[in-house]
């Protein structure tokens, strides 16, 4: 029910103004009040929604809208802008210039997808020509190293893995001193999966952090997150400094509403999304269509043409 | 006790929940503005739109019909229409040593929900009662999901039945209730793969894995376990009911508790769907899970508020 009926909603709101030729301030209001609620069921969080509305408002009842010749189209336009950018404009590419080898972290709560996300970042950068060596710095979770080893056999990646016995710490500076010796030039390491409030562990990740200095530390978020996103996202990113995200299982019927929370409030780029389980399932974020995707507009620009 | 450890985890929450709370109603007037905090509130919880409105009706008319004036009172009356929607759909989890076979518990749900880890808390928590558990690895095609089973396995002293990666799932399913009949075990729990509701061939997947028990045992599986995240948001809706028409889902399984997340979205579930929570996951450790309790929860999201979450 969250997913079906939610772009035919906002069509007949949208509709419904169009249907009024000239736009009052209460007419704005009305529809304000429905994009609202369709945001709130599609996970947005509810502070990013209310500021959202709140600068769709202070544009749309602005005297050049209302006095238009085309209020309706005028203010579908401006949710559609709105959306767009908060969801960062264009696609964010991974930084991986500068010192070699270029070591990513990824990090995230347990189950968000780190491990497979890994295996499917190693397979990608190969295919760019890049050499990468995966890191099984999870030494908690039963089977997290056979997990990290069978994926890397998957995509013919090298996988250090110096057992379960060791501090995660250690295993990622060796990591990075395994890869300078076989002549790698990116180290991905996967950690463990960890609650933000669980301050030992996320201690753990600065201590990684201060040892390995890397280029990018990626969060990576389950797309099916609800309103606790920002809260996750706003920890991980104070304690760490995030560079960007990774939003994963966007290949199910998730409205994704996390995706435009963590953004707004880390400011960081999702860079990639996890379509699947599968290694070769991943592709480049792209923010116009995710924030169509949460609107629930098939595609929103014949929207606003028919508008 | 777990639910104070449930309570531990939830504190930031809570303190956050609770606090806005007892701000919204502190010498507030019981008006509208304040039933547009209490959306607020409700919402941030992961109740959703349709069931926190259908809340905030039954607030209003329980306001009206009492002749509430006080907007001191209207947190533990939330509370209570809360705990109510829970409580019309709860339902204990099906106990071992009832019927003449093993009980027979499939344990489904998206990817990454926590099902092996509960799978793994279920066999440690009915072993420790004494019964005899065998543990049917059906989930043959995550890299390293068997390994992880039978590391759970060997902490709880439960028998695996287990083959090949890649193996046909429903033919592990059959293996498993066969091995744990002709040991006459008295339970045993089915982890399957994650799948996403909305891939049909896995979801007749699983439809097949059940008709398959059926064919060893009618009367299995006599509980299908749905295990959702307490941090997921609406979607949950969507799997709850994907799943139960696919393989009739009969008690969910609220993992995560221990995160900041509130788990609202089982509220929403129940109201909408009509199906109870059964057991709770707050942790990674194999002690780590609880039968579910609606007043405990409630109270859990509502602590500290002035009327004291009507328990
Ligand atoms: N459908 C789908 N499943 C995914 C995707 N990414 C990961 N998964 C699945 O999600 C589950 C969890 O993935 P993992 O990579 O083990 O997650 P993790 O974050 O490493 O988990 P922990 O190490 O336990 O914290 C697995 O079943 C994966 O196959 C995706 O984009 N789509
Ligand atoms: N904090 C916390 N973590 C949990 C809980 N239950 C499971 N986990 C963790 O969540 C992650 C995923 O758990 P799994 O049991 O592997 O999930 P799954 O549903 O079997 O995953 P797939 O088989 O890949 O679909 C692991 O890191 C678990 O340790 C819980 O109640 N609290
Ligand atoms: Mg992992
Ligand atoms: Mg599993």
């Amino acid at each position: 029910m969250a997913f079906e009926g939610l772009a035919e909603k906002l069509q007949a709101v949208f509709k419904r103004l169009r249907g009024k030729g000239k736009l009052t301030e209460a007419d704005v209001e009305a529809a304000l009040r429905e994009v609202r609620l369709a945001l709130l069921e599609a996970d947005v969080n509810f502070k990013v929604v209310k500021d959202f509305i709140a600068r769709v408002r202070e544009r749309a009842v602005g005297q050049e809208v209302l006095e238009s010749l085309t209020p309706a189209q005028q203010v579908i336009k401006i949710v559609h802008d709105e959306l767009t950018q908060l969801m960062g404009g264009q696609h964010a590419r991974l930084d991986l210039g500068g010192e070699l080898p270029a070591v990513v972290m990824l990090v995230g709560l347990q189950g968000s997808g780190k491990t497979t996300t890994a295996a499917k970042l190693a397979r990608l950068l190969t295919r760019q020509g890049r050499q990468p060596l995966l890191v099984a710095a999870d030494v908690y979770r039963p089977a997290a190293v056979e997990q990290l080893v069978t994926l890397g056999q998957q995509v013919q990646v090298p996988v250090y893995a110096p057992g379960t016995d060791r501090d995660p710490v250690d295993i990622a500076r060796e990591g990075v001193a395994e890869a300078r010796r076989r002549g790698r030039d990116v180290v991905l390491i996967d950690t463990a999966g960890r609650l933000h409030i669980d301050d030992a562990l996320m201690e753990e990740l600065e201590r990684i952090r201060q040892a390995v200095a890397p280029r990018e530390i990626l969060l990576v978020v389950d797309a099916m997150t609800g309103q606790d996103a920002v809260n996750v996202a706003e920890t991980f990113h104070r304690r760490l400094g995030i560079d960007g995200v990774i939003l994963t299982k966007l290949d199910g019927d998730a409205r994704g509403g996390a995706a435009l929370s963590v953004r707004a409030v880390t400011g960081r780029p999702i860079k990639f999304a996890g379509l699947g389980e599968r290694v070769d399932q991943l592709e480049p974020f792209h923010p116009e269509r995710m924030a169509s995707r949460i609107l629930g507009m098939g595609d929103v620009l014949s929207l606003i043409e028919k508008a | 006790m777990i639910w104070s450890k449930l309570k531990a985890g939830l504190a930031r929450t809570r303190e956050q929940l609770a606090g806005r709370i007892r701000a919204v109603v502190q010498g507030a007037a019981l008006d509208e503005a304040l039933f547009e905090e209490l959306e607020a509130v409700l919402i941030t919880a992961d109740v959703g739109v349709a069931t926190t409105q259908r809340l905030l009706e039954r607030l209003r008319e329980r306001v009206r019909a009492e002749g509430v004036r006080d907007a001191a009172a209207v947190p533990g009356l939330l509370a209570e229409e809360m705990r109510g929607m829970l409580e019309a759909v709860a339902a204990p989890p099906a106990a071992p040593g009832r019927g003449p076979g093993p009980l027979v518990i499939l344990v489904v749900g998206v990817n990454g929900s926590g099902k092996t880890t509960t799978v793994g808390k279920l066999a440690a928590r009915y072993r420790q009662e004494g019964w005899k558990v065998v543990v049917g690895a059906a989930d043959t095609f995550r890299a390293a999901a068997i390994d992880q089973l039978e590391r759970w396995c060997q902490r709880a002293g439960a028998d695996l039945v287990r083959q090949h990666p890649g193996a046909d799932p429903a033919a592990v399913a059959f293996d498993a209730l066969q091995a744990a009949q002709a040991r006459g075990a008295d339970v045993l729990l089915v982890d399957t793969a994650g799948r996403l509701h909305t891939r049909v061939n896995l979801m007749e997947e699983l439809r097949k894995t059940q008709r398959v028990l059926q064919r060893l045992d009618p009367t299995a599986p006599h509980e299908v376990l749905l295990v959702l995240d307490a941090t997921t948001g609406q979607n949950a809706l969507a799997q709850a009911r994907h799943f139960t028409e696919a393989v009739g889902v009969t008690g969910i399984v609220l993992t995560k508790l221990d995160g900041t997340a509130r788990g609202g979205m089982v509220v929403a579930i129940a109201d909408q769907l009509r199906l109870p929570v059964k057991w709770v996951g707050t942790g990674e450790g194999a002690d780590d899970l609880a039968p579910f309790d609606p007043g405990e929860f409630t109270r859990a999201l509502f602590e500290g508020t002035p009327a004291g979450a009507g328990a």
